[in-house]
């Protein structure tokens, strides 16, 4: 059976890690290498992180502390925020990042998906995606922790990217994201049965069911916890625990 | 003490993380596309990422095919890691066919698209998955040796590297009910598929467990 990976998301206004609700109202949590570091002694299958301001400032500034992460982290490290061209791409990697998530610069330029996809293979090209529910059903995708509109449908922007190159899908629901209410589960299944590509669910983990709901109603290949990580609501061992109490195969953390 | 390492750095990828991991086992690690460096090394590292057919060509327009194929006769410690795994096969089926190193006889082709009940699953396989010893395989004296099985670690692929004589399949992991080939060896050449700078404290284990070959 597959393992489901649990990916610790760090969003990060420089220098702090920070959280929001509804990717907005953000409150500081601390410092995010010694958090990074943290969850990848506790297990982490993965770490995510996104430099929430960089599409304002237009760059990515998290390359120090990439550097620096990865003097000691030796797990899969994404980092998204502000990547614009196949140039920034290869600045991440050199800080020690393995894939990046694009999100704005793909919805304005979706070859760029491709570009990075041939550049430094599929593996590497995460889209991200931030999807808004819509009032008259289904969900839009946004950018810019979910301000700007972009008029796509995230279902059928996730198929295309996935046809144009992405080797996964990030899919955060703003409307869910720092609630502890739940993932969007119809959104992650809507993504998930639209692409042959993983599956990455996003935003609302709350607790252990949550994490189960993804996965089994969801459909989701790997879930973004931060929230509750991040308070000490739960930890790794928790999750992983509970998720293999319902049936859910997960990492056999050494 | 440190012990001295050759990463094949040949234009593929990101090689800072192999060689942080080597550095983070006590390693002495030298990057280099010097086919005299790659001949002479005491240990070989050969990375590789993307598609088998640029990774070949990316050695070959160094000269490095040969370096490598000489290091290999002198039987000195050679770890390949994912392509550079995949490489030490004689081909690949991957976008055409494609000549490898040829150090293992054995060809490189798909991960099954579907499960064992025929349904789509993912390709390609992201993700961590438990090592299991093969009938045929002896871990004492291999880069596994100080690896229990069931140990996961981090793979990224499409295609897998088979061997034609089981005896050189080390260890598999279980994708949906298929076997797919985790890492490969003949004598003191090893291969691996998934990435132990990326698999941490058991990734960290293989590394160094490699630097004591």
């Amino acid at each position: 059976m597959r393992n489901v990976r649990l990916i610790a998301r760090l969003d990060i206004k420089a220098p702090n890690l920070i959280k929001g609700v509804r990717l907005e109202g953000l409150r500081k949590i601390g410092d995010p290498g010694e958090h990074a570091r943290r969850y990848y002694a506790e297990g982490a299958d993965e770490l995510l992180y996104m430099d929430i301001v960089a599409s304002l400032y237009q760059r990515n500034s998290l390359g120090d502390l990439l550097r620096q992460v990865a003097q000691s982290v030796f797990i899969p490290m994404t980092v998204g925020g502000g990547i614009r061209s196949v140039a920034d791409v290869e600045d991440m990697l050199r800080c020690g990042a393995d894939k990046v998530a694009i999100n704005t610069a793909a919805t304005r330029n979706p070859q760029l998906i491709s570009e990075v996809a041939k550049r430094f293979g599929s593996q590497c090209m995460v889209l991200s995606i931030e999807a808004k529910r819509r009032p008259s059903g289904g969900w839009e995708a946004y950018t810019d922790n979910g301000r700007e509109h972009t008029g796509l449908d995230a279902v059928e922007w996730a198929r295309r990217g996935a046809d144009l190159g992405a080797g996964e899908i990030l899919v955060t629901s703003v409307d869910q994201e720092g609630t502890r209410k739940g993932f969007d589960v119809a959104l992650c299944r809507a993504v998930a049965s639209a692409v042959r590509i993983p599956v990455i669910a996003s935003g609302g983990l709350g607790g252990p069911a949550h994490l189960v709901e993804a996965v089994t109603d969801g459909l989701a290949d790997a879930v973004a916890v931060a929230d509750a990580l991040h308070y000490k609501r739960h930890s790794l061992a928790d999750l992983r625990a509970a998720a293999r109490a319902s049936g859910i195969a997960m990492r056999n953390a050494a | 003490m440190t012990t001295d390492v050759v990463v094949a750095d040949y234009g593929i990828g990101n090689l800072l993380s192999v060689r942080r991991a080597l550095e983070h086992c006590g390693a002495t690690v030298e990057m280099s596309d010097d086919p005299q460096r790659v001949m002479d090394a005491d240990r070989l590292v050969v990375p590789g990422v993307g598609a088998f057919g640029d990774c070949v060509g990316e050695l070959e327009a160094r000269g490095l095919m040969a370096p490598i194929l000489e290091f290999a006769r002198r039987e000195r410690p050679f770890l390949g890691i994912c392509v550079g795994m995949q490489m030490m096969l004689e081909v690949s089926e991957e976008f055409g066919l494609h000549r490898g190193l040829g150090l293992i006889p054995g060809r490189v082709s798909a991960i099954p698209a579907e499960d064992a009940d025929g349904k789509p699953h993912k390709v390609p396989f992201i993700g961590w998955a438990s090592l299991d010893a093969t009938p045929a395989s002896d871990w004492s004296d291999s880069i596994l040796g100080t690896t229990p099985p069931g140990s996961a670690v981090y793979f990224v692929h499409s295609y897998g590297a088979y061997p034609d004589d089981p005896s050189a399949l080390l260890a598999t992991y279980d994708y949906d009910g298929a076997r797919i080939p985790a890492a490969i060896r003949s004598g003191s050449l090893f291969g691996c598929q998934f990435h132990p700078e990326k698999s941490g404290d058991v990734g960290l284990r293989i590394l160094s467990r490699f630097l004591a070959l």
